[in-house]
């Protein structure tokens, strides 16, 4: 990866929303990059923040979030302090977001072909008519969809063909970066096997980098070669899928792999305690302290900075440089005792500011 | 073996009226099913959308009446009950919805779905022992009482209230629990805790649970047995166990070999049958089996006629010609497939 | 989820303290919900107390000096009539709104329990009331009403509000089937249903208390609606003649050549007054709208 030219660089990302009981710090200080070509995934549970951070690294963000702080360089010029004008230009071309349930932001009264060329004609002007037709049948070819689609109607289509429609529009003009924000949510698991292979055959086309953002560590796995984990708005892990998978080194992604079901045996399912922090009050600290079965003092009072704790990995917890990995969770979370039910003021404005 | 809850030879039909039969949408087609009344199951259902499943669970629940065949309750035909006996079946079948925000109304606390089933159905001779009941059944759940309920359901997380249904469930003192896709709207790291909550129903108070969902990975955790239903058939039926870890029908092995492990030792295939395409056409003129368009096993026969359940395994039968030299599972008897041993837990009678 | 989420986590607040709560909060309701019942209020404090500080005989027929223009003495003028324009505007300001309050309660009402019954039973009595329904909607409203106050002899206020009324229950009737057919589909009346609930339990305890607001935020149209019909047929010389109301003092200038006679103090107060009833009604509208609708409060 170290090799590989770096195409996204966010440093020190920050994103609040203005909300009527104060600030919402929905991203908080994110920083990771991507080489050109690279598969990362993004994974986090409601309230993490991953949508916001998605729709900001875009700039397609909407008040009332406000990026109150950092670095976004894309392709080596400065994304985050362009003006509107060179922003256009620069989205699509560059960098494209597929948002969340994309294939139902489908305009259902225009053909699929019609849709594709609206991208590229937007950004090009009128001069971008010549050749057009091929253009959008090429768009549609690199998602697997037959040029036939271009002359349908979005509700023609299936679930998985919109999908893949909608990612054919956002890459029209074969961007550097994609980013994908749980591109498969809506869709059963055949059907989304099918999009996500496509959404690599994509890649791997366009020699595109690409930030898979979800919340299925199964489906991170099986696209991506980099993860990083967030909660309550910051990373707290970061290195290789294998590498994370077999030696999670932050106590939450541990919790979180622990509570995946598995095909391979019958285990007893342990959720993880607790409900994720309120993003309005925050507590002091690190913000998984509490629920945290190895928080000691010092989780309390600071907040644990990203440091690498493996060759390739990096986590954000004051177990470390201490300890090489993870020692045994402690006996008493090893059981599924009655978890603890934190007030509901906890849930609700994380739910509220969403992903 | 009697049978607690069976669905025989039950089909729904949407739209379509005597002029235009083209437009049929056959939700599900001549499907038999049971569960066993001696010993409390968990049986999983499991289909992606436009299989079926959240019909067949409307159908068990009463909610919808079959176009044609028959829903039975402790072998009393639903159709026919009489109010009392209805009555019984309401309380004693009980639903889980999928969508935690829905399944409240906004007007009232949530204590008002705890205790409207307790007034109803008669479950508490005072006030105190209705919040007495509730309290109990909230920290069955694993939820806190005092930090529940009096308060409105925004004021909850989704999985708190998803919490509260499975409370509520329970609350009625049910036989069956029919729970339609209770986890997928709850984040990775509750439904541990659901799906737990469901086998301590079991296990504990010995009511039955039927699981519908669309993940096999849940399924395989918390079921004994399965059903995995393609387009309103069964495609195949039996223990978990067999059917996941060594599916026989192609649409099973399809669903399992697309879950997405988290292991990338184990990486998805590249090559897929084709897709489902627009919309399925007119179900109504349907013959064959209905994998047939996407089977990459197709044979001439299975475009003939539907195919029948066939029992290569005693705990096992897939609706699949490639196994037509095994016997013939009749539709009354699918429930003879189910194992019941169900490892690590003690066998819990009614 | 919506704002009202994050500002009940606060603490145990209904769903009603707190959207108050949200509308008292937020700048974008402010402007129009408050405008709109500011001036509604001044418009009811008039017509509650007007009545009272003035005297009525100086509405009668040949009480003053006629076809006065606005002076000190009388503040807006005398008609041809020799009638106090100031008394005629404080005496018909309250009649009018009468019969829009009277039409729009007994319209919504018809209309409530009509629609409840249409969305919620389906079948035969849905075919009914809608058949009933939507043919009458069809039918030119004014027309009826210009057949029912042509033949009654003695038209009151009571009277004038039962006929507007008899015209307006439709829409309402419509708009409620269809709220009721969404909610009817909601899974909290499945789980009432699963609860043991019977059909006229979950009719009365589910489907309407969540048609509350939209029956207050329609509410306000109705009246909107009734006024306007009301004076369209006052105007028309086919209101009450034993009191006074906006519309009729409209007829009585048209009839009298007001216009071509340049009295414009004669023809001109009612048609301010009617106006401005009507805006601070759309505005109190909109704003309920608001609270009706909790994605319109997202935006904010």
């Amino acid at each position: 990866m170290s090799t590989e030219r770096e195409i996204l660089q966010v440093e020190d990302l920050r994103v609040e929303y203005a909300t009527p009981d104060g600030p919402v710090r929905a991203v908080d200080g994110v920083s990771f990059s991507l080489g050109a070509g690279e598969r990362m995934g993004l994974i986090g549970e409601s309230g993490s923040g991953k949508t916001t951070l998605g729709t900001a690294i875009v700039r397609l963000h909407r008040p009332p979030a406000r990026i109150t702080g950092g670095r976004i360089t894309l392709d080596g010029r400065d994304f985050l302090g362009a003006g509107e004008r060179e922003l256009r230009q620069r989205r699509m071309r560059e960098i494209a977001l597929i948002p969340q349930a994309a294939m139902n932001s489908l305009n259902p009264v225009m053909r699929i072909g019609d849709q594709v060329a609206d991208g590229i004609l937007a950004h090009e002007g009128r001069g971008a008519r010549r050749g057009l037709g091929e253009r959008v049948t090429l768009a549609l070819a690199r998602v697997g969809l037959p040029a036939g689609v271009a002359g349908r109607y979005p509700h023609q289509l299936s679930g998985g063909q919109r999908q893949r429609a909608a990612m054919a529009i956002a890459t029209a003009l074969q961007p550097k970066v994609i980013i994908a924000d749980e591109p498969t949510s809506a869709l059963d698991v055949v059907v989304q096997r099918q999009v996500m292979l496509t959404l690599g055959r994509l890649q791997q086309g366009l020699h595109a980098a690409v930030l898979l953002i979800g919340h299925d560590m199964g489906l991170i796995a099986q696209f991506a070669e980099t993860v990083g984990v967030l909660y309550a708005g910051r990373l707290v892990e970061q290195g290789p899928v294998d590498d994370i998978l077999d030696q999670p080194r932050h106590p939450y992604t541990r919790l979180l792999i622990d509570s995946l079901p598995t095909l391979d045996d019958k285990k007893a399912l342990r959720g993880i305690p607790g409900l994720p922090p309120s993003l309005l009050n925050l507590p002091a600290g690190c913000p998984f302290a509490p629920r945290c079965p190895y928080a000691f003092d010092r989780c309390r009072h600071e907040s644990p900075i990203l440091q690498p704790v493996a060759p390739r990995q990096q986590a954000a917890c004051h177990l470390y440089p201490q300890h090489a990995t993870l020692p045994p969770l402690p006996a008493s979370s090893t059981t599924e005792a009655i978890p603890q039910v934190a007030p509901p003021a906890a849930e609700g404005v994380a739910a509220k500011v969403g992903r | 073996m009697s049978a607690l809850l069976e669905v025989r030879n039950v089909s729904k039909v949407y739209g379509g009226s005597v002029f235009r039969t083209r437009d049929l949408t056959v939700a599900v087609r001549n499907l038999s099913y049971s569960i066993a009344d001696e010993a409390a199951s968990i049986t999983a259902i499991a289909g992606e959308s436009g299989s079926g499943k959240t019909t067949l669970a409307q159908l068990m629940l009463g909610f919808l009446e079959p176009t044609s065949g028959q829903v039975f309750y402790r072998g009393r035909d639903v159709a026919r009950m009489s109010p009392a006996e209805r009555r019984q079946f309401r309380r004693e079948v009980q639903p889980i919805f999928q969508d935690p925000y829905e399944a409240f109304n906004p007007f009232y606390r949530v204590d008002h779905v705890l205790e409207t089933p307790l007034k109803r159905f008669g479950l508490a001779s005072s006030r105190q022992e209705a919040r007495r009941l509730m309290e109990e059944a909230l920290e069955r759940v694993g939820l806190r009482p005092n930090e529940t309920l009096g308060r409105f359901p925004h004021q909850l997380s989704g999985g708190q209230r998803q919490r509260i249904g499975v409370a509520r469930a329970l609350l009625c003192q049910p036989r069956v629990i029919v729970a339609d896709e209770p986890v997928s709207m709850v984040d990775a790291s509750l439904r541990a805790t659901i799906l737990a909550s469901l086998q301590t129903l079991q296990r504990d108070f010995g009511i039955s649970i039927i699981y519908i969902t669309h993940d096999l990975t849940t399924a395989y955790q918390i079921c004994q047995n399965i059903v995995v239903l393609y387009l309103g058939t069964v495609a195949e039926v039996g223990s978990v166990e067999r059917v996941i870890r060594d599916p026989k029908h192609p649409y099973t092995q399809l669903l399992v070999s697309s879950i997405p492990v988290a292991d990338r030792r184990r990486r998805w295939g590249e090559d897929l049958p084709p897709e489902a395409d627009a919309p399925s056409g007119p179900a109504g003129a349907q013959s064959g089996c209905p994998f047939a368009p996407r089977c990459p096993a197709v044979m001439d026969v299975c475009r003939q006629s539907p195919p029948p359940l066939f029992r290569p395994d005693s705990t096992r039968a897939a609706a699949c010609y490639l196994h037509h030299a095994a016997p013939v599972l009749e539709a009354a008897d699918v429930a003879t497939v189910f194992d019941h041993h169900d490892p690590g837990s003690v066998a819990s009678t009614v | 989820m919506s704002v009202a989420t994050a500002m009940a986590a606060a603490g145990r607040r209904s769903p009603g303290t707190a959207a108050l709560r949200g509308i008292l909060r937020s700048p974008r309701l402010s402007t129009s919900l408050i405008a709109g019942i500011v001036m509604l209020a001044l418009v009811l404090l008039l017509a509650l107390l007007g009545p009272h500080l003035v005297n009525a005989k100086l509405a009668n027929v040949g009480a003053v000096k006629p076809s006065q223009p606005p002076s000190a003495q009388y503040l807006l003028g005398t008609d041809s009539q020799g009638r106090d324009m100031l008394t005629i505007m404080v005496l018909g300001t309250p009649q009018t709104m009468r019969i829009g309050l009277i039409a729009g309660v007994v319209g919504l009402s018809v209309g409530l329990v009509l629609g409840l019954m249409s969305g919620f039973f389906s079948g035969a009595v849905d075919a009914l009331i809608r058949i009933l329904a939507d043919s009458l909607m069809t039918v030119p409203g004014l027309a009826i009403m210009v057949i029912i106050a042509a033949s009654v002899g003695h038209m009151t206020v009571e009277l004038m509000g039962l006929t507007v009324a008899a015209l307006a229950w439709m829409h309402p009737t419509r708009a409620i089937r269809a709220q009721v057919l969404s909610i009817r589909e909601r899974s909290y009346v499945k789980v009432a249903r699963a609860n043991g609930e019977g059909e006229w339990g979950i009719l009365f305890r589910e489907v309407l208390p969540n048609l509350v607001p939209y029956v207050a935020a329609s509410f306000v149209g109705a009246v909107s609606g009734a006024i306007l019909a009301a004076v369209g047929l006052e105007a028309l010389g086919l209101g009450p003649n034993d009191v006074h109301t906006l519309g009729t003092t409209i007829y009585w200038a048209e009839k009298f050549s007001a216009v071509l006679r340049g009295q414009w103090w004669w023809w001109g107060p009612p048609i301010v007054a009617i106006a401005f009833i009507f805006v601070g009604l759309f505005l109190l509208s909109a704003g309920l709208d608001r609270i009706a609708n909790p994605k319109l409060r997202q935006r904010t």
